[in-house]
């Protein structure tokens, strides 16, 4: 199998803290095509009661995959990385993401398993703030090709 | 259907939406300039979305967009239509084949959306989203759950 199967389970320890700031939401909110004035005006975004300007929904996946990193960068989990393609995605938010936000997350692998002589992993990231608000839930399932 | 909110400050209405409801369609055109402009932004600098040579040596047909350049302009859909893109509450997605970006004419997302369940005690409605390039489809499963007023 393409993936160390014993890792499923394993939780690695939290991350350092990742600022959001009202400059990535802009440059994410742009990338992604998202028109909504909440991501650039602070006025517009504390009129509908946020704190901030907030981020799209699938801002949280650029925090999320600086802690997906640790699992596939870990020399003990064997995971080819040029094999690596990203089969599901899924977020859970308690809120949105919030300019001046400083988040921490944590990274866990919920499952490893093989299919066709491919591997999948699913790994959850939970997103909180420095306080311990939990603030978003991103799932990933990445399926390792197996060699040819 | 109603109208659009348009004073950035309105958010649908839960009493205005049934089941069934088909959500505006949209139209995400993508190329090569996009895909390093959302390679910058979320820091997925990997070179299949954007190094033309590198993706076929790994042994795709060209260029891919981001899987996730997929479902965040997907979702836009859904955050146009709420009235506030932090009503969506959760969203989620398989990607079932990758969009191939040609780097003359770039290619065409088609996105679509249907109201599949509205809940009223919660105001929570799921929309399905259709997302289409080259007449097939590149998101499974795709839900989003927005909270409506």
């Amino acid at each position: 199998m393409p993936v160390n199967a014993d890792f499923q389970g394993r939780v690695y320890p939290p991350t350092e803290t990742y600022r959001v700031s009202a400059a990535k939401i802009r440059e994410f909110a742009e990338a992604v095509g998202s028109a909504d004035p909440v991501h650039v005006d602070p006025e517009v975004a504390r009129a509908r009661g946020y704190a901030d300007v907030i981020a799209p929904p699938t801002f949280a996946v650029l925090i999320a995959q600086q802690c997906d990193a640790q699992l596939i960068r870990d020399p003990e989990a064997g995971i080819d990385f040029s094999r690596v393609v990203h089969g599901e995605q899924r977020f859970a938010h308690h809120r949105p993401l919030t300019a001046g936000d400083a988040v921490i997350g944590t990274l866990h692998v919920d499952a490893v398993r093989e299919a066709g002589g491919h591997a999948m992993v699913t790994t959850r990231t939970e997103l909180a703030t420095e306080a311990g608000e939990p603030v978003c839930t991103a799932t990933s399932t990445i399926v390792i090709r197996g060699a040819e | 259907m109603s109208s659009l909110p348009s004073d950035h400050t309105s958010v649908r209405t839960f009493d205005s939406v049934s089941v069934g409801d088909a959500l505006p369609p949209l139209t995400v055109h993508v190329d090569r300039a996009r895909l390093v402009q959302y390679a910058g932004a979320s820091l997925d600098r990997n070179r299949i979305h954007w190094d033309e040579p590198f993706a076929k040596k790994v042994g795709l047909p060209d260029v891919i967009a981001h899987g996730m350049f997929t479902m965040g302009s997907a979702v836009t859909l859904v955050t146009d239509w709420v009235g506030d893109a932090g009503r969506v509450v959760e969203y989620g997605v398989r990607f079932t084949r990758p969009v191939v970006v040609p780097y003359d004419t770039g290619a065409d997302i088609e996105v679509s959306g249907v109201v599949k369940a509205a809940d009223p005690e919660t105001k929570r409605v799921t929309v399905e989203l259709t997302a289409t390039a080259a007449g097939e489809k590149v998101l499974g499963r795709a839900l989003a759950v927005a909270r409506l007023d």
